[in-house]
């Protein structure tokens, strides 16, 4: 029982941090430019993709990773120049339409290119199989591998925000838009950067996702979802926020899927405890978003609005 | 006397009349199917495999009209309404998912179209709810999952882990599963639908000490669990329905599929010149291999071109009867319609093989043989 808790208690926290490389990017476009982006998972789903292409196509994981940083970053210049800087003027409503019409075109466009069935692509043969965990329960190296570059994901932009100059300008920006224009900042190039950044770490996020699930069409939404709760609960524009709610996230979720069905199979019969645990572990983090804003309307790290 | 003979002979000349009128009388088909989406796979390869069937035909006075459902309930039923009011249709086909079935089925037959269903058979459709008008030229839902219950007992596997996502054919396929299985459950778990990280499953299914695992996941989840569950060293042996290991989703799960048994009610191996022909000419046509969704449009399109060659669609009833008779070529071999209209049929066990570098399954046994549905006892039409 030991060993299966502490199995469940890293998954929760791998999921977590896999959900942080999404929140991040988001929080970082919201907070900075104030853009609801829905288009951030197609993002994502960009970056599986090219990871999944580039891999088949050479052998190599490795250069599919690095493809898929660069084509998540290529397509958010892109979008970002072509469409999304003529929304951050209008209100939220216009940039929610905009930007799910974007979705619409990723989507399709890449079943155009690639068509409807799902793409191959597995682990690297360097973090295939399995280490023994304390108490004895086998772990997957690749998971273990995704917790460890998700912290240094967070290590980095910690870093990139707190200590460097583009930092300083991104917090700067979030706080007066039109007073560092003013200073003589091209706001516009730190717009493009921010939003590429926010966009390479979508793509890196759906690389490794695509390695554990499949790369197809639509893969982006549900993550989506999931990282606007992330936000939402963190504070929007906090990148502490994000990693704090992502790990909450993750485990409420992991731990609800496996310990709500137990703890009801102690009160009613076996195939119902199974049947409204499930359901009901579905509801929690949202059960989470929900008591989180009520006791703190602005998430836990937000600006106070 | 003389007056009955001038009547017989009236008749007679009206129905020879109505009878090439009725060649001559288009039928219009109007197919709903999932087109575009994370589940578009599926529609596409019922689309493309009864289209293929209608282009060998080379039938001129059949008509189809395709729209893309996007797999959500209101949008089918639009798309259904539209086709029987302003187009006219007189059958209507294509839906793949079970909760489109149910929005869009009874109303189309309360108005007095027939519907032939490429896949989705909900049991609402199969029992009480059957209808003279509704077809399964698949299967009835349960099916294959009753199937890969009655082979786990087969193999002697008495402590199965059982796992499905929690919506109606989730729950549907666990007691399916369970009506053939007599050994006992050692675990049992509903997913969420369109869940992507089996994690947490599967180290309940590690520490669950199970000697199997039936798991039904179609599309992308099975994908995922299949990835992940080779990922995490479990070597439990996996029994699924046809649905989670699929021809359209082996290529993303890769090598991690091989060897797994899963029961189905046709494979492109099933030994007779109707499916020979036509894995041939469907690979020839579209250059990959059909899945299962693309053999029941072949076979739901066959079916209906067999029903036109005997009887005119304005004419309910006979077109009904010849519906009924299915007097055509099957890729699954023979078939038959039971009392409520869903098949009745051989269910094999398949395993999941790779020919030259192409994963695709081959049939090692019969799971059950002519099965007859549950719920065909509870029809009355």
């Amino acid at each position: 029982m030991f060993s299966l808790f502490l199995e469940q208690m890293l998954n929760g926290f791998q999921s977590g941090v896999m959900l942080f490389l999404m929140a991040s990017g988001l929080t970082l476009v919201f907070g900075v430019m104030g853009l609801i982006n829905l288009a951030h998972g197609s993002l994502y789903m960009v970056g599986a993709f090219a990871c999944a292409v580039v891999a088949a196509w050479t052998g190599s994981f490795w250069l599919g990773l690095v493809a898929s940083l660069m084509a998540a970053a290529l397509a958010g210049v892109l979008v970002e120049i072509l469409v999304i800087r003529r929304l951050y003027r209008r209100d939220h409503l216009d940039q929610v339409l905009a930007t799910f019409a974007l979705i619409l075109i990723f989507s399709e466009g890449t079943r155009w290119i690639f068509g409807s069935f799902p793409l191959f692509l597995n682990v690297p043969d360097l973090l295939a199989g399995t280490v023994i965990l304390p108490g004895g329960a086998q772990y997957p190296i690749f998971r273990l591998a995704i917790i460890a570059a998700g912290l240094l994901v967070a290590a980095g932009l910690f870093l990139l925000i707190g200590k460097t100059r583009l930092g300083t300008r991104i917090r700067a920006g979030e706080a007066d838009r039109e007073m560092i224009a003013a200073l003589g900042i091209n706001i516009d190039r730190l717009y493009t950067v921010v939003f590429a950044l926010g966009a390479a770490l979508a793509g890196l996020a759906g690389a490794f996702v695509g390695t554990t699930q499949s790369v197809q069409v639509g893969m982006g939404e549900p993550v989506l979802i999931l990282a606007f709760v992330v936000i939402v609960i963190g504070g929007i524009g906090s990148i502490k926020g994000a990693l704090i709610g992502s790990i909450l996230v993750g485990f409420t979720d992991t731990m609800g899927r496996f310990l709500l069905p137990l703890a009801l199979s102690t009160v009613t019969d076996a195939s119902s405890a199974t049947s409204i645990g499930s359901a009901l572990a579905s509801m929690l983090i949202y059960i989470l978003m929900a008591l989180v804003l009520f006791l703190r309307p602005s998430g836990l790290f937000g600006a106070k609005a | 006397m003389k007056g009955n003979k001038a009547t017989v002979a009236a008749v007679a000349i009206a129905a020879l009349m109505t009878a090439t009128v009725a060649q001559a009388e288009p039928v219009k088909v109007g197919m709903i199917t999932t087109l575009s989406g994370g589940g578009a796979g599926l529609g596409i390869d019922a689309r493309d495999g009864f289209m293929l069937a209608v282009k060998q035909a080379g039938n001129s006075d059949l008509e189809v009209v395709i729209e893309d459902d996007q797999q959500k309930p209101d949008i089918a039923v639009q798309l259904a309404d539209k086709m029987i009011q302003s187009e006219k249709v007189d059958i209507l086909t294509g839906i793949i998912w079970s909760n489109l079935a149910m929005a869009v089925v009874p109303s189309a037959i309360a108005q007095d179209k027939f519907y032939l269903s490429v896949n989705a058979a909900p049991s609402q459709l199969a029992g009480k709810g059957c209808n003279k008008n509704y077809f399964s030229v698949s299967y009835q839902n349960d099916n294959l999952h009753e199937a890969a219950g009655g082979y786990a007992s087969s193999q002697g596997y008495s402590k199965t882990f059982v796992m499905a996502p929690n919506y109606p054919a989730g729950t549907d396929s666990i007691a399916g599963f369970k009506r053939f299985y007599y050994g006992d459950i050692s675990g049992e778990v509903y997913t969420k639908l369109g869940q992507t990280d089996y994690a947490a499953e599967i180290a309940q299914i590690r520490a669950s000490g199970a000697d199997s695992v039936f798991f039904f996941l179609p599309g992308g989840m099975g994908i995922a669990f299949m990835k992940q569950y080779a990922q995490s060293g479990v070597d439990i042996p996996l029994i699924g329905p046809a649905f989670s290991l699929d021809q359209g989703i082996l290529g993303a799960i890769g090598d991690a599929a091989l060897g797994i048994k899963n029961t189905s009610n046709w494979s492109k191996d099933i030994d007779n010149a109707t499916n020979k022909a036509f894995v041939e000419t469907f690979q020839a046509e579209y250059g990959r291999l059909p899945s299962i969704y693309a053999s029941y449009g072949f076979d739901t399109a066959n079916l209906l071109l067999s029903a036109m060659e005997k009887a005119d669609v304005k004419d309910q009833d006979a077109f009904r009867e010849a519906l009924r008779a299915a007097d055509f070529n099957s890729v699954r071999g023979k078939f038959i319609f039971g009392a409520n209209h869903h098949p009745i049929q051989d269910i094999y066990v398949r395993e999941v093989v790779k020919e030259g570098d192409v994963l695709t399954n081959k049939i090692v046994g019969m799971a059950i043989a002519d099965h007859v549905d549950a719920y065909a006892s509870e029809c009355t039409m």
